[in-house]
């Protein structure tokens, strides 16, 4: 059996002296699909930022890839939140991808351009970006800015990735291709991917767990399981309905107003 | 008063320009000032176009209209002490640019608290300026440049700090260029952003304090910002735009030094409105661009 992506213990996430959320206790397994759902403000970037290394562990442990989670580690891909890039940012789409390879090394690229040209232009390739890459990153449509911070992401070859709201600023249609997208390249490279959402439903058919972050607490295990009034009512003692529409979409409702209105 | 005898002496013996265009070349290298004003001209013009493309890139326009005002409060408060005003320009420069870089890109009204640091100091420049009594020619070399007074020691000097400019842009181009476009993504890939920011200020600081010698801190806009805000209108590679940014810093520098030579008007105004023209031209003429590349894109489908 091969070693699990992340391993939490007893894990407290807090942002100077405010706890976020605490006893974090879960097992991310290596090539799953992750959805990282909660209403905003309940912590769940703060996960990806200590996964990431940029915030240490208040209290417990946290494991990333079998060791200490560390900032630049080249086997995590990363897309970060809020992308949507200024019109007026003038890079060429392909040089934002390459970046993503070499981007944090010092001085000019003089070795290995002809390298670094092909692994830029397969990365962009595989996420279908070819007839964009060459414009400037500000004039792209928001589906084509994410299929470019995907391809930024995939090409130092990571085992991990992870995305912070990459189908909120995208119309339905795009969500759908998105995540089909998102599945078909983590299932080729086997990559273990967590992904937050604010609507789980695009996502549905395709996660294996989903990680719950709300009221201070942190909830993991498959989406029919951990998706339903009861548990949810269970874990969070505040009484949360999960409705189904005639579609079969889901709808989380008790939990936004609990952290909306902590003083109500 | 070294200002005010070039311009008598350009005006009185700049002979007419005629169309024997070798002639007029050769004329225009007779005198010493003007080969200087031409090597301190190159060195800033290559320096501004390059750092240009990051200022616009970052958004940092207003922040090196800041520097160039802030130094001016530095320069003549050196001259009150009786120092070179290029050692107090680069002292408040680089303090402020350092401070800049410090309090980063992402807090919220940092222009506006750049606006009123910049306000107060141009105040303190003008009370320094009032305790010196070589008011007038000093503040107008300061505010406007003074390329036509550069010595052979100044252009030395200028070569040092260009190269130490340059090269460090250099040495810290990708990890910029990745923090300039996405800084929570270059921060968890390991980039130093803040240390970044601040280094960036800090190389920004030294290129304004070279190009104040050319155009002087109100027209600092003309020579690093404009070229590369025209440079990004055509092209979004990087590296081909930082080299167009060089190419028409260099030509506005040449083209306003040759036209100064011959005429009695100071060479900023010309550097200037060159960089004016070239901008005001690029963009009224991107609707008949973008309707002529439609056009030529719908018939290559037409055909296909």
């Amino acid at each position: 059996m091969t070693v699990p992506a992340i391993v939490a213990r007893d894990l407290t996430a807090s942002y100077g002296a405010r706890p976020v959320w605490s006893d974090g206790t879960f097992t991310i397994p290596s090539g799953s699909f992750t959805a990282i759902l909660g209403p905003n403000g309940a912590g769940k970037s703060t996960l990806i930022r200590m996964i990431l290394g940029q915030l240490p562990p208040a209290a417990g442990a946290l494991e990333v890839l079998g060791g200490t989670p560390h900032r630049g580690n080249p086997d995590i891909g990363y897309v970060p939140q809020g992308s949507v890039f200024d019109s007026e940012l003038s890079i060429r789409g392909r040089d934002f991808v390459a970046l993503g390879l070499d981007g944090h090394r010092w001085g000019i690229r003089l070795a290995g351009r002809a390298a670094a040209a092909a692994a830029t232009t397969a990365s962009i390739d595989s996420v279908g970006g070819r007839d964009f890459a060459d414009r400037s990153l500000g004039s792209l449509s928001g589906g084509e800015q994410q299929r470019l911070l995907l391809a930024q992401a995939l090409i130092g070859r990571p085992r991990l990735l992870l995305m912070d709201e990459p189908l909120s600023h995208l119309d339905v249609r795009n969500q759908g291709a998105m995540v089909q997208l998102i599945t078909e390249v983590a299932r080729e490279r086997r990559l273990t991917v967590l992904l937050i959402a604010h609507d789980v439903n695009p996502l549905l058919p395709h996660v294996d767990q989903v990680l719950y972050v709300a009221n201070g607490k942190v909830a993991i295990g498959p989406p029919k399981e951990i998706i339903t009034s009861r548990r949810l009512t269970e874990i969070y003692s505040a009484p949360v309905e999960v409705l189904t529409d005639s579609r079969g979409r889901l709808f989380v409702v008790g939990l936004e107003e609990e952290v909306s209105h902590p003083h109500a | 008063m070294r200002e005010v005898d070039i311009f008598a002496t350009v005006s009185n013996t700049s002979p007419p320009f005629t169309w024997n265009l070798f002639d007029d070349l050769a004329s225009l290298f007779h005198y010493e000032f003007m080969v200087h004003a031409f090597q301190a001209g190159t060195i800033v013009a290559i320096v501004a176009g390059a750092i240009g493309y990051f200022v616009v890139l970052r958004a940092s326009s207003f922040a090196a209209h800041a520097l160039s005002h802030i130094g001016f409060a530095g320069a003549t408060g050196a001259v009150v002490l009786g120092l070179s005003p290029v050692f107090g320009l680069l002292a408040f420069t680089l303090a402020s640019g350092v401070t800049i870089g410090a309090l980063g890109n992402r807090l919220r009204g940092r222009d506006v608290t750049i606006g009123i640091v910049l306000a107060w100091t141009l105040g303190l420049g003008v009370l320094f300026l009032s305790l010196y009594r070589g008011y007038a020619t000093e503040a107008y070399a300061l505010l406007f440049g003074e390329i036509l007074g550069i010595s052979a020691t100044d252009v030395a000097v200028t070569l040092v700090a260009g190269t130490v400019t340059v090269a460090a842009l250099i040495a810290i181009y990708r990890p910029l260029l990745f923090s300039s476009v996405d800084a929570d993504l270059a921060s968890a890939k390991g980039v130093p952003v803040t240390a970044l920011s601040i280094a960036f200020m800090g190389i920004l600081a030294v290129a304004v304090t070279e190009a104040v010698q050319v155009v002087g801190v109100l027209l600092i806009f003309a020579l690093i910002v404009t070229p590369a805000a025209i440079a990004v209108r055509f092209t979004s590679r990087p590296a081909v735009a930082i080299a167009t940014g060089v190419g028409l810093a260099l030509a506005f520098t040449w083209a306003g030094l040759a036209i100064a030579y011959y005429s009695p008007h100071p060479v900023s105004f010309f550097i200037t409105s060159l960089a004016f023209a070239t901008y005001l031209a690029v963009r009224l003429s991107e609707p008949i661009r973008r309707s002529l590349s439609t056009r030529s894109g719908a018939s290559s489908v037409a055909r296909s």
